[in-house]
């Protein structure tokens, strides 16, 4: 990293750099697309992977965060920050070309705090309808209902996005149609039920072939970040299990860690053990709930109602450590809410032989089968340059041969201390996303059979303060959620509440990638490999 | 043999009585009334107790319970079911093509029930027994699709458009493959009416008689039958995950009924096929010069052979339906036209030099 900061000091004397926890440069916006460029383009270590893209509003100034990563080596991480002061009418330029992740995150950032990105191909907004009024993550918000009214009058969806390009003569403000004109486009959502929530697609079809797809969302648009930054970081813990809830835990996990780290304090041993093993039961429920909706959506019902069974089990043991099943309001802020109860290690000891017989089951039932096999195989198809490029982690991710799991490069809890395979398939296919993750559910077992017989007696939390004040900084954790990458962003100005809190959620990446990987399949592969991509909305729509 | 259970017995001694009563006119309009009655009455009581054996027999499969809260073990469960469907408003969408979205319903349920009235269902149940029978019954089971193509092109939706077109597509493919199966047979009997087929095969059934050409045709009638009633692996008209409800998503009460219960209904006529011209039908099991044996078989009533033959096919189709998951419409058109279509021509021709050569099991043995 010393390297990075010697080049960045040697091509950008202008830029501040700092290193206080991770490499810090802010640039003015004209030099931003230069300094992302060198970095993009870095010989051994490129910085080819957008982690975070985070809109900021400073007072003075509107602000954009960026922390990349390298695909080569996902602990490598620079935090590069650029802001402007027009706050009528904020302007930045792109890196969608670089990072297509970046599309939809723009876009997003465009309808929070009205920062528009100079050649953006599509500069809708993202979550929000085109109308509203206002940016509601300002800090200067006025969040008047009389403003934005419940509109009760259907509205004709306008397939016209807008653009700001920058040309010869200067910058040009344009319009651009989405679809042809005599496309024949059917909406698949947001009521569907293949759509895994209530996602919007819409989609031009010929015949049965897809043709082009632009993804709509925000009908399930909480305002969690904004509503965040006025209530305390404990109150806060009870939104991470409404992103995406079946990976709530884990979710849930990130937010007590980045608070920990933050306020130094110290979780016991026993509750490392409790949470890492909660973790990875949730994230076999997880990836058979994924399981079972790829089945279904296949059109296999007796397979999702058998991962279903499966599941149920794990749901118990969560119901009687915490007596949340979906919702597992377990993590709190140094350590667990409760202790694990009497039976917790024979339960878990239970579950896991009997996961493995029925991992055999599914194997022969449906992993074979060759009309599964055909509805699978070299469907959906995801580069690894793509998959980078779109940010696509977790199972999907590591489908297209792309080594990304947190839980090996960024260690957190106990993940340093178990052997557990890193499962990486190159085929970049939806039958590699499907077997990656029954794979994973195995290497979820042996996580748990490492630990289930060694919990540490003691305490299964911390003593913490009544009120948690974070010092003054910046605070990133991330942790590999069941879709991949979940992280928490905390900018703190020392108060109980946060000034700025930014959920990093991988199903926008799995979404971002569909109009790609769909583009000339047939509509009922669109639907399987939608299953297979394993997306949940409300992590989009937060 | 005496047949001591046949309802024969009961429906001689109608005529007779009103012969008896009646002028010879008389007796045919109201023996035909009978006979209208009695086959709706089973439609209607078929499909019910077929809806109660999927639901038993899926819950099996899956790990689940079924249908047990209304009666014993759920047994009304389809008669509340349709007592609910009966009473359900009928919903009126506003920018259909009224005439057409009205009258789909029937080209499905008339076809359906049309072609119920050419099955034998035992010894002298059969309303239609013509010198074609098998011409008829796949000449108007086809019209079906009539209803699905109308109710897609009406709803004036996308998804039941497509579903519809699927179902097109799907359903001329494999009326061809069913058809030439059906053939198969035909040569093999030397008849196209399903009484003289069901004689024919007294001692030997004609899946064993044609033996493996035969067995080829079954096992292909069986597949395109499934794909024709749009269940199991070939649902792709109605593919839920894909298109919610397919051709049928814009209809509802009765309407809906109707596509229902004909759903059901020609898995049954499906199945009811098979049995008759594959496995001899209602004929119970014979052997030839085994009197007393033979004699012992007749006391279990025909239409129960029958019953129990188109059972266990109809089990064989759920279980096909809840193992597999559903085909893509290229994959599915595929199956059809490179494989069971060829497979099938060659399969009729060798039927034919079979027959000419004298190499079925009944010439063999006699």
């Amino acid at each position: 990293m010393e390297t990075i900061k010697l080049l960045i000091q040697k091509n950008f004397p202008n830029a501040i750099v700092s290193e206080a926890g991770k490499l810090t440069v802010a640039v003015e916006p004209n030099e931003l697309r230069a300094l992302i460029q060198l970095l993009y383009k870095n010989e051994g270590l490129p910085f080819d992977y957008l982690v975070y893209l985070i809109g900021g509003d400073e007072g003075e100034k509107l602000g954009v965060t960026y922390l990349l990563s390298s695909s080569v080596d996902t602990s490598a991480e620079v935090i590069v920050k650029t802001a402007t002061s027009d706050r009528e009418n904020p302007l930045l330029y792109t890196i969608t070309d670089m990072y297509e992740t970046a599309h939809l995150n723009e876009r997003e950032v465009f309808a929070m705090y009205g920062i528009r990105f100079i050649n953006n191909p599509d500069m809708r907004r993202f979550l929000l309808n085109d109308d509203w009024v206002g940016f509601p993550m300002r800090k200067d918000y006025n969040a008047d209902p009389a403003l934005n009214p419940i509109s009760i009058v259907s509205k004709e969806m306008v397939d016209i996005a807008p653009r700001i390009m920058e040309t010869a003569d200067g910058l040009v403000e344009e319009t651009v149609d989405i679809f042809e004109k005599d496309d024949y486009i059917i909406n698949i959502g947001p009521q569907h039920p293949s759509t895994h929530g209530v996602m919007h697609f819409r989609t031009a079809l010929d015949g049965e072939i897809v043709k082009k797809i632009d993804v709509h969302s925000g009908y399930i648009h909480r305002g969690i970040e904004r509503l965040s930054e006025n209530l305390t970081y404990p109150q806060i813990l009870h939104f991470t299990d409404r992103l995406d809830y079946l990976s709530a835990g884990i979710n849930r996990h990130a937010l007590c860690m980045c608070v920990e780290k933050a306020a130094s304090i110290e979780v016991p041993e026993r509750a490392q053990y409790i949470r890492t093993i909660m973790d990875e039961l949730n994230r076999i429920s997880s990836h058979l709930l994924a399981w079972s909706a790829q089945t279904n959506d296949l059109g296999a019902t007796t397979a999702f109602i058998y991962g279903m069974r499966e599941r149920e089990r794990v749901l118990d043991i969560f119901d009687k450590t915490c007596g949340g099943r979906l919702i597992v309001n377990n993590n709190v802020i140094g350590g667990t809410m409760f202790d694990i109860y009497p039976e917790f290690q024979a339960d878990v000891k239970a579950f896991i032989p009997y996961m493995r017989e029925k991992l055999k089951e599914y194997d022969r039932f449906f992993s074979h089968n060759v009309i599964a096999l055909g509805r699978m195989i070299k469907i959906g198809n995801l580069s690894k340059e793509d998959a980078i490029s779109y940010a696509v982690t977790g199972p999907a991710g590591r489908a297209s041969g792309w080594a990304c799991d947190v839980r090996k490069y960024q260690p957190y809890a106990l993940y340093d201390k178990v052997e557990f395979k890193e499962i990486i398939r190159t085929e970049g296919d939806s039958y590699a996303r499907y077997m990656n993750r029954l794979d994973e559910i195995e290497e979820s077992l042996k996580i748990i059979e490492q630990l289930i017989d060694n919990i540490p007696a003691g305490d299964y939390k911390a003593k913490t303060k009544a009120i948690i004040k974070l010092p003054e900084g910046e605070y990133f954790q991330h942790v590999e959620a069941g879709k991949g990458l979940f992280g928490v962003y905390i900018e703190s100005r020392g108060d109980k509440t946060p000034y700025r809190l930014k959920f990093r959620s991988p199903s926008m990446s799995l979404v971002s990638v569909m109009p790609l990987i769909c583009k000339n399949e047939k509509i009922s592969d669109f639907i399987g490999i939608g299953g297979s991509m394993d997306y949940v909305i409300p992590d989009i729509d937060r | 043999m005496t047949q001591p259970f046949e309802l024969v017995n009961f429906t001689k001694w109608i005529d007779s009585t009103l012969q008896a009563l009646l002028p010879s006119f008389w007796v045919l309009v109201v023996e035909l009334l009978l006979v209208g009655i009695a086959l709706l009455g089973a439609y209607a009581l078929i499909a019910m107790m077929l809806i109660y054996i999927e639901r038993k027999i899926t819950a099996f499969f899956q790990a689940r319970i079924g249908p047990n809260r209304v009666g014993k073990y759920g047994i009304f469960q389809t008669v509340a079911d349709v007592l609910k469907i009966l009473l359900k408003e009928i919903i009126h969408i506003n920018r259909v093509d009224k005439f057409l979205f009205y009258a789909a319903p029937f080209f499905m349920i008339i076809a359906s029930v049309l072609t119920f009235g050419a099955i034998p269902f035992g010894v002298g149940l059969q309303a239609l027994d013509f010198n074609i029978g098998v011409f008829f019954v796949t000449a108007v089971s086809s019209l079906g699709i009539i209803g699905v193509l109308l109710a897609g092109w009406s709803s004036n939706n996308k998804y039941s458009m497509i579903g519809a077109m699927r179902s097109g597509a799907q359903f001329v493919s494999y009326e061809l493959s069913a058809g030439f199966a059906l053939m198969t047979m035909v040569v093999l009997t030397g008849t196209m009416q399903f009484s003289e087929m069901i004689e024919a095969q007294r001692y030997c059934w004609n899946i064993f008689n044609g033996h493996i050409p035969a067995m080829v045709a079954f096992f292909i009638y069986l597949i395109s039958g499934h794909a024709e009633t749009n269940r199991g692996p070939f649902d792709l008209p109605e593919a839920e995950s894909e298109l919610t409800a397919g051709y049928h998503t814009e209809y509802s009460g009765l309407q809906f009924g109707f596509y229902y219960l004909a759903e059901y209904l020609n898995m049954f006529i499906i199945a009811a096929i098979a049995a008759t011209v594959f496995l001899g039908g209602w004929m119970p099991l014979q052997i030839s010069g085994w009197d007393a044996f033979n004699q012992i078989m007749w006391y279990i009533p025909s239409y129960l052979w029958f019953a129990g033959k188109v059972f266990v096919l109809i089990f064989f189709s759920l279980w096909v339906r809840w193992s597999f998951p559903r085909l893509r419409i290229d994959q599915l058109l595929n199956l059809e036209w490179k494989y069971l279509l060829p497979i099938n021509l060659i399969n009729i021709f060798i039927m034919v030099l079979m027959v000419l050569a004298g190499f079925t099991l009944t010439d063999l043995f006699n």
